[in-house]
């Protein structure tokens, strides 16, 4: 069986179209941002993690009513307290419900929100429940999270742009930290546009996704390079279009491979970890994209205004491959 | 050429057999004697689950460093008061001028012509700890504790505070807990409690975080702050401190007051050995008897030899908790009355032998997964790792046939070899590091992937099936090369950074990549071999 053989598209007459794909998406996360930015304080809404605070997970021996939760809530004087339901994907609400309370300022009456929670139920709320997941996060963590995570995101794009750079050229690596950024502003974009909370594993799925994305552009950068040295005369333009045609079927079908395995943890995996495989279903995809549609046209792109410049051509000197 | 095959499979069947020991142990293997566990049992027992799959408990806590230095220098403050004092050098006042600066000492209002003297005597004593500098006034002198003196402190106190946390978690039974310093250098300890089912369990540990402490009563009780203060001439001296009493004095329960103290301990924390809970013979009330280490005993026995009849206060948490005349000197003995509830004198009790703190804790962030959810973690887990591999390997079979056959069988071995690292290892599995798994099934069929397509175009510019597969694993290594190594470097960074189940899913991530470059590459090389060698003259390699 074979999908796609002797496949020839000029990918490169496409780059407009891709760069309005990659424009409306960006922009549409950026505006989204910008709006919980001005909403809640931080460009997409944080998982307790990051922002801090407190959440109980409890499970109900019946089906709970989320506004007897609330009015329980309030006896208590919990005024607060966000009450959600988890629903799996399959719909089935497994009587559980998750309630959270903001920040603490004060990091000795951490606990305490806790406590509060599971004395409220059990005083206003008949219905038995078990404790199932508490996190309760003081300020302090959360700002180390913060950072720790935005370093960790940063460490690891550079780390592959200095590989690139040592690998090939710096170009290359350029434009694939580009095509990364690319793909990391459009994934956390679209948990700012449904409004999904980033919480740690998110952003091991974005890192993963960092990686992933940059396995894409190597693949057809490594193609490219190769094309370069066999036919030194052929156009740059015609040397991508030609190298990302021939490593279209593995680049499909290695994504749709990575993609079905990722789906089957996204819809089984289960609610704890929804935020990191929907990351990873975003994340191929436009990891995919990126590396057709944004890393290998910024090479020409680059070729192109080197040229207009009077320098000469770089790429096609390309540094065999030293393995 | 034959040979170099068959060798290349006895590695290959080598390292099967040792990593299929990896995941089932050695304890499966049936010797004459012993009976071997069931195979499921001797696997699961071999996989390290993280907290976030087994149930039970993750702290971060804030070790308040700055009390331990307070009390260090409080210490020191006492001290410098005795020394000048047996030296014969008159002071107006020794303390510590800013309370926000636990580590400065001033002393003050030393005579000009002993001034000399008592920097010698200062030097002499302190100044392998402390700076000792001659003060802006004639006569005063400033003492800053050395930075690095503060950070050998902190870190003592931290190593303090993890083994306490360690003995109490050990009388609780807990197995496998991990306590360590977290973070760099920011004083904090994270508690990981595996298999934790009550909550409440882990609240006696960190409530636990009493500090008992023996001060010597300067005056009280007053009615209150004010009173207090006045008693001393209107305002308290730096090295005094007001503390409130429900108290009992001498074993008569007498209204909340107000007894000013003097600020440096004679006794804290660490300096109990024992402790047990008893009762007073005549009055039946509950006390603890404790035992103090040999150099807190001779401190205690030279404050009380010094002070039959003066007043003692034992302190908990900043609140008095009784007071106490001093009867005769005591050394390394003596028991504490007080206003305390039968199991305040148990948990005291046990605090006190199994170590008391030597700083108080904060929490910071506390995680507490029911082990219910972790068994539904697992479960989903494995679906979804089943459910992904299924679809990978049929996909692949369908795809490129016979050779699928081989990506399915690089695969499971990929699989083999991971689970095998995980259970000879110890390495810790984490819901995260599942999907990690998941993960490396997805991108490590990747690696074959490029291979067979790389194949396919060799074949279809009408290259021998040999040579085909020849320089479609030459062309594939390149970039599987790349690929790998910076999908590594990522999953490094998340290691360095990640915490717990993160690191959990680095793991998984960069050990089944690794595995994959044998797998994939090797073993798929090998198996491609062992069949063009079957393969007639002239007929294709199916791809």
């Amino acid at each position: 069986m074979e999908f796609f053989r002797g496949v020839n598209v000029d990918w490169l007459r496409l780059k407009w179209y891709f760069l309005a794909f990659s424009m409306i998406f960006s922009v549409a996360g950026l505006i989204s941002m910008g709006m919980h930015m001005r909403s809640i304080g931080s460009p997409v809404p944080l998982g307790v993690d990051f922002k801090g605070g407190t959440q109980v997970q409890v499970r109900f021996d019946k089906t709970p009513d989320t506004d007897r939760i609330r009015n329980a809530m309030k006896a208590a004087g919990i005024g607060d307290a966000s009450i959600q339901t988890i629903k799996s994907v399959d719909e089935t609400s497994g009587n559980e419900v998750l309630i959270s309370l903001p920040e603490q300022q004060d990091e000795s009456s951490l606990d305490a929100g806790r406590q509060q929670i599971v004395a409220s139920l059990q005083a206003h709320y008949d219905n038995p429940f078990t404790v199932r997941n508490v996190q309760v996060v003081g300020p302090t963590v959360g700002k180390q999270l913060e950072k720790q995570a935005l370093l960790a995101t940063l460490y690891s794009m550079l780390g592959m742009l200095v590989y690139l750079w040592f690998r090939f050229q710096l170009i290359y690596g350029v434009a694939a930290v580009v095509a990364c950024f690319h793909d990391t502003l459009i994934t956390v974009g679209a948990f700012a546009l449904l409004n999904k909370e980033i919480s740690l594993t998110v952003i091991a799925a974005i890192l993963t996704l960092v990686g992933y994305s940059m396995n894409d552009t190597i693949v057809v950068f490594d193609r490219i390079r190769e094309n370069l040295r066999l036919s030194r005369r052929e156009a740059l333009p015609d040397v991508v279009n030609r190298s990302i045609n021939q490593t279209l079927s593995r680049t499909v079908l290695t994504s749709g491979l990575t993609f079905l395995t990722v789906l089957s943890l996204f819809i089984f995996g289960g609610q704890v970890l929804n935020g990191f495989s929907f990351a990873l279903v975003v994340g191929i995809l436009i990891g995919t994209y990126s590396s057709i549609a944004i890393a290998a046209p910024m090479l020409v792109a680059w070729q192109e205004w080197r040229s207009r410049q009077g320098k000469a051509a770089v790429l096609p000197a390309a540094k065999r491959p030293r393995v | 050429m034959k040979k170099n095959l068959t060798n290349k499979i006895l590695l290959i069947i080598a390292v099967i057999v040792v990593c299929i020991l990896g995941i089932v142990g050695i304890s499966w293997i049936p010797l004459p004697g012993v009976t071997p566990k069931p195979l499921m049992q001797a696997v699961t027992d071999r996989i390290h689950y993280g907290l976030d799959l087994k149930g039970g408990a993750h702290l971060i806590l804030q070790v308040k460093v700055e009390e331990a230095v307070n009390a260090e220098t409080d210490n020191t403050v006492a001290l410098i008061k005795q020394e000048l004092k047996t030296a014969n050098l008159s002071y107006s006042q020794a303390y510590k001028p800013d309370p926000a600066k636990a580590t400065l000492i001033r002393v003050e209002g030393v005579p000009l012509e002993k001034s000399n003297d008592a920097r010698l005597l200062l030097e002499s004593k302190y100044s392998n700890t402390y700076d000792v500098v001659g003060g802006d006034a004639p006569g005063s002198f400033t003492l800053t504790m050395k930075p690095l003196i503060v950070t050998a402190l902190e870190k003592k106190t931290v190593a303090q505070a993890i083994e306490a946390i360690r003995d109490r978690v050990d009388a609780l039974g807990i197995s496998e807990p991990q306590i360590q310093e977290y973070g760099l250098g920011d004083n904090q300890i994270l508690v990981d409690l595996p298999g934790v089912e009550n909550e409440s369990q882990i609240e006696s540990i960190i409530q636990g975080t009493n500090r008992l402490e023996i001060h010597a009563v300067v005056g009280g009780p007053y009615k209150d702050a004010q009173d207090a203060a006045a008693s001393q001439g209107g305002s308290i001296p730096a090295d005094q401190e007001l503390l409130n009493s429900t108290g009992v004095i001498e074993g008569n329960a007498s209204e909340a007051g107000v007894y000013v103290l003097q600020r440096a301990s004679v006794v804290a924390g660490n300096d109990f050995r024992s402790a047990d809970p008893s009762t007073n013979q005549n009055t039946g009330q509950k006390m603890v008897e404790f035992t103090l280490t040999n150099e807190a005993g001779d401190k205690f026995y030279d404050y009380t030899s010094k002070n039959v009849g003066r007043y003692m206060a034992v302190v908990m948490n900043d609140r008095i908790r009784s007071v106490a005349v001093i009867k005769s000197a005591i050394r390394d003995r003596g028991e504490i009355e007080g206003t305390f509830t039968t199991e305040e004198v148990a948990a005291l009790s046990k605090l006190l032998r199994t170590g008391a703190l030597p700083a108080s804790l904060v929490q910071l962030e506390k995680r507490f997964v029911g082990a219910s959810l972790g068994a539904d973690s697992i479960r989903k887990g494995i679906t979804a790792a089943i459910v992904g591999i299924l679809v990978v390997m049929a996909f692949m079979l369908v795809y490129y046939r016979g050779s699928g056959i081989n990506a399915d069988l690089a695969l499971i071995l990929n699989l083999i070899v991971l689970l095998g690292f995980m259970g000879a290892s110890g390495a810790t599995l984490t819901l995260p590091g599942i999907a990690g798994v998941i993960l490396t099934i997805g991108m490590g069929v990747d690696s074959n992937v490029l291979i067979f397509e790389r194949i396919r175009e060799e074949v279809r510019a009408g290259k021998s099936p040999s040579a085909a597969v020849d320089q479609g694993f030459a062309h594939a290594w390149v970039t599987i090369v790349d690929t790998h190594v910076t999908t590594i470097v990522s999953a490094a960074i998340l290691f360095i950074f990640g915490s717990g189940p993160v690191k959990g899913f680095a793991t998984t991530l960069t050990v089944g990549l690794a595995a994959n470059l044998f797998t994939a590459v090797f073993v798929s090389r090998v198996i491609f071999d062992a069949h063009l060698n079957k393969l007639k003259p002239g007929k294709l390699v199916s791809i």
